[in-house]
């Protein structure tokens, strides 16, 4: 059976590590398939809120951020979704490129995309889903 | 999660303990700058402590290395795990840094 979970939250960085760990030990299925839960989707949640709370709200406090967990058998999708105006991730620029490797920012989506399975916005651009699946490596 | 600073010889070394994430990044750049503005030059951050590094992270990581560099000095890493080595090779920040395997191999010849 599926297990969700929503989260509204304030518009504060500092709430991340604590939002994270929250939904980290909500997926009890996930214990099961330990290094990637805990590197790609701990990493690829991060990098979700932060992206909303710092570029999508710009640092607003007055702004929310919600967070909408489902949790399957073979997945964990989680959305996360912002109240700003929205952007067109294809213009996010490789940070792995020589131009661009030793600037200090630009990491975040391209490590969204790099640890999770699926990686997909909304037309506007303030929402993003995140989709790891669980396969193969139970026990690890 | 917290840093803790000590001196080795005339290297300073940076323990991050928990994360180095958006929410505490800052505190580790300001640390490190104003060791620098003491006069520090030589600076091994050492992640035998760390759960995880996000984006964030690794951009102060980058920003504090050119911050060094343009004082003559030199940034190294240290005791970084698999996982936390998988971010560095994803992002080929890797080839940015001198990473070492543990605290005293960065020490070596710093």
């Amino acid at each position: 059976m599926d297990q969700e979970l929503i989260l509204e939250l304030p518009n504060d960085v500092r709430s991340i590590e604590h939002v994270v760990e929250y939904v980290m030990r909500h997926c009890s299925t996930c214990c099961d398939y330990a290094r990637r839960f805990n590197l790609n989707f701990r990493v690829g949640l991060t990098e979700a809120l932060s992206n909303a709370m710092l570029y999508g709200n710009n640092s607003d406090p007055q702004k929310r951020v919600r967070v909408e967990v489902t949790v399957r058998v073979e997945e964990i999708a989680v959305r996360v979704t912002d109240q700003g105006v929205g952007f067109d991730p294809t213009t996010v620029p490789d940070p792995t490129l020589p131009d661009n490797i030793s600037k200090s920012g630009g990491r975040g989506i391209f490590l969204m995309r790099s640890l999770m399975d699926e990686v997909w916005f909304n037309d506007q651009g303030n929402s993003v889903t995140l989709v790891l699946r669980f396969e193969g490596e139970a026990g690890e | 999660m917290a840093f803790q600073v000590s001196k080795s010889g005339d290297v300073l070394v940076i323990d991050v303990q928990g994360q180095l994430i958006v929410g505490n990044r800052q505190e580790l750049k300001q640390k490190v700058l104003d060791e620098l503005e003491k006069g520090e030059r030589r600076f091994v951050v050492n992640f035998s402590e760390t759960g995880y590094i996000d984006s964030s992270g690794l951009g102060v990581l980058v920003s504090l290395s050119k911050k060094i560099r343009e004082q003559e000095g030199e940034l190294r890493l240290a005791s970084l795990n698999e996982d936390l080595r998988t971010l560095f090779e994803l992002t080929k920040l890797d080839t940015l840094f001198t990473i070492a395997d543990s605290r005293e191999e960065a020490l070596e010849g710093l």
